[in-house]
């Protein structure tokens, strides 16, 4: 009998410290474990018996390439806790930030975490000898991202400007001018990345799954919106412990997120591509059409095309939103806390993320639940290299290996952002 | 003509966000050239090229909560001439040592529902805790600009200049007006480590620390301050119990203001 395995102690260019380990019998799958081993840093307990007024700064911290994702579900779940809506001008600057938080995060994993793969190189550095500008262009449409967090957040990882009710201080339409001149540019950057993306080679590789995201009836989602699936869910946010739950499974030393009675599910931009395509702007829809992609993507390979798409339209809705802003008279909203739970769910780059909070009438959190999307996404992973492995089992072990990392990368998960929620041993390979 | 060799650069991650880390891919404007004068010998979030050591340089993210980990910098420290942290984590503990003001076993049955499977220590320590470091750039998160500094001070064998002072000086250097003093918005500025620019009262925000202490802090002066202007003990103890929760004089102050919980099951705190 003739077994082997693949060992991947550290998965690079992923956020956070992940391993793989497969071991194949006669050529045939017998062990799979994305495992998770980055250690818990127990966000939801410490946040007991802090003010709601602290949970967007604390929340941050989770995650320094998502923090704008933290900060708007927490600032959202206590809104809705609050009877609190934030419209008009203060609502258009949350999409803002969020635009900026996408395209910084986007561009990040399409150029220097994914596309090296399909290019052959270790990095994008070393891609960068061969393809300075193809690099040099995603660096800048990364700055365009970054620049349009730290004008309105103050600065790109963990933003000090978002608070309940809005923010702290409001930009001028002359504050930003100049933004909106480099967002023009990269919005051409971005088309141009949608038509590179497209002309990179993707393995055949298509299966049945149940994207779940935010679908709101007049614009893509960011903030605000119905759960839906392509399988028929349409819940509200209130109603999301009723229907996911976090399952102990065997072979994998982490919690799976997965739907009650119906298992796993798909979290991020194809989700969000299929279910909201006709939500994309006339430009974004137009591109993507362009490229020969439909209204629907099966295959996680090609997430690189559709985070590309979405970096486009970003750029576009950060023009739109910039195009009408007009500086509201306060920055914030009076918050009075009472007792009540709130709910808040947003779209994180990666996905859907969930935070539930109960606070009392001090406005002091007595509990806190809070669900990233790379463990909604986690079980999906690992079905799909059940279904990956099989049909190029064949290939050497190094080749193998690198298209596995590649499968695990399709997702760019964040791996800091699902430990402190997730139930792990430490069992090293 | 021998090829001068270039100095290779390791980067190191323990319990994290990835922020600081991600400082480094931030300077897109930069990071071509950074490249050009230093091998990223070790850097998984960005390849997955890995040089051997031993390394010029490396910059340690991340505290340190658990067993592995702490083997782990032993043998990062053997390996390293210059061994630099990057951030409040590595730097102070993080967000992740409000865990050494209670039980950790408490924290974790409310997080985990098999506790039994989780490996963690009973505290988040600074790096500095395990192992000689020989620069700590503060901040949650560091500075991109201060992290070049660090990197081009290095190359051109100067010291770096990443002053102590506080956030205060940063403030009267942009021109922006004390909140404290015309709004009454509590801030931190005046004991906090100077480097982010004083971002928050530029943004009409109190500074919250996330830059640790500065030398010298004068914390108990501040928080009677703070008293005076109507914040309550359990207020003040929150300030100063954030993300360098854990960094000497900020936890002497937050202890300070610590209204004991009856029946609560709070160890001992020791350094």
């Amino acid at each position: 009998m003739k077994s082997r395995t693949i060992k991947v102690d550290y998965l690079a260019r992923v956020e956070g410290e992940g391993a793989l380990y497969v071991k194949i019998k006669d050529n045939t799958v017998v062990d799979i474990k994305f495992k998770i081993f980055e250690p818990p840093r127990f966000f939801e307990a410490f946040l007991r018996g802090r003010t709601y007024n602290e949970a967007p700064d604390i929340t941050a911290r989770i995650c320094g390439i998502c923090p704008i994702a933290y900060q708007m579900s927490s600032v959202h779940a206590m809104e809705d806790a609050f009877g609190v809506a934030v419209d008009g001008q203060l609502r258009a600057l949350r999409r803002l930030i969020y635009c900026g938080e996408w395209i910084e995060s986007h561009v990040l994993h399409v150029y220097m975490l994914h596309a090296p793969d399909f290019l052959g190189y270790p990095d994008a550095i070393q891609m960068a000898k061969d393809h300075p500008d193809i690099v040099q262009r995603g660096l800048q449409l990364k700055k365009a991202g970054n620049d349009l967090v730290a004008l309105l957040g103050g600065r790109e990882i963990h933003p000090i400007n978002v608070r309940v009710g809005g923010f702290y201080k409001v930009p001028t339409r002359q504050e930003l001018a100049p933004v909106a001149e480099k967002l023009k540019w990269a919005r051409d950057a971005a088309l141009e990345t949608v038509r590179w993306t497209a002309t990179l080679h993707f393995p055949d590789f298509e299966q049945d799954y149940e994207f779940v995201a935010l679908r709101h009836p007049e614009e893509y989602p960011f903030n605000e919106g119905r759960l839906v699936s392509n399988k028929g869910l349409d819940i509200s946010v209130h109603d999301y412990d009723n229907h996911f739950i976090e399952e102990h499974v065997q072979h994998s030393n982490a919690l799976h997120s997965v739907q009650k009675g119906r298992g796993s599910y798909f979290v991020g931009p194809l989700a969000r591509y299929n279910l909201n395509f006709d939500k994309l702007s006339p430009l974004a829809q137009e591109t993507a059409r362009s490229v020969g992609l439909s209204n629907v993507c099966r295959n996680p390979f090609q997430s690189i095309i559709i985070r590309s798409v979405e970096v486009l339209y970003a750029c576009d809705e950060a023009l739109r939103i910039i195009e009408q802003y007009e500086k509201p008279d306060k920055p914030a909203l009076e918050i009075k806390p009472h007792a009540a739970v709130g709910y808040g769910c947003t779209e994180a780059p990666r996905g859907i993320l969930y935070h539930r909070y109960r606070i009392d009438d001090e406005g002091v959190i007595l509990d806190a639940q809070i669900v990233p999307p790379t463990s909604q996404n986690q079980k999906t992973i690992e079905n799909d290299l059940w279904q990956f492995i099989p049909q190029h089992i064949k290939l050497p072990n190094d080749q193998l290996t690198l298209q596995c990392e590649q499968a695990i990368r399709n997702y760019d998960p964040c791996i800091s952002c699902a430990t402190h929620f997730l139930k792990l041993t430490i069992d090293r390979v | 003509m021998r090829k001068i060799r270039k100095p290779k650069l390791a980067v190191w991650k323990f319990a994290s966000c990835d922020g600081c880390q991600l400082s480094l891919l931030d300077c897109e404007d930069e990071l071509l050239s950074v490249v050009n004068k230093i091998d990223i010998a070790y850097f998984l979030e960005a390849s997955r090229n890995v040089v051997r050591g031993p390394y010029d340089i490396s910059l340690v993210e991340g505290s340190v909560t658990t067993q592995h980990d702490a083997e782990r910098i032993q043998n990062i420290r053997k390996i390293s001439k210059l061994l630099i942290t990057i951030g409040a984590c590595a730097t102070a503990g993080g967000i992740q040592s409000l865990r050494n003001f209670k039980d950790v076993k408490d924290f974790i049955s409310l997080v985990y529902a098999n506790p039994q499977y989780i490996e963690t220590l009973d505290k988040s320590t600074p790096i500095a805790s395990h192992v000689r470091v020989d620069y700590e750039l503060r901040g949650c998160p560091i500075n991109k600009r201060q992290l070049l500094e660090i990197i081009s001070a290095y190359l051109n064998e100067r010291k770096p200049n990443t002053p102590s002072h506080s956030v205060c000086i940063e403030c009267k250097r942009r021109g922006t007006v004390c909140v404290m003093v015309s709004q009454g918005i509590p801030c931190l500025g005046p004991v906090t480590h100077a480097g982010c620019n004083a971002i928050c009262p530029t943004y009409c925000r109190g500074c919250y620390g996330c830059y640790g202490p500065k030398e010298t802090p004068n914390t108990s002066s501040l928080s009677e301050k703070f008293s005076n202007s109507g914040l309550n003990n359990d207020s003040i103890m929150r300030m100063f119990r954030t993300f360098n929760a854990c960094a000497e004089p900020f936890r002497k102050e937050s202890e300070a203001h610590e209204i004991e919980e009856a029946g609560s099951n709070k160890p001992e705190y020791s350094t």
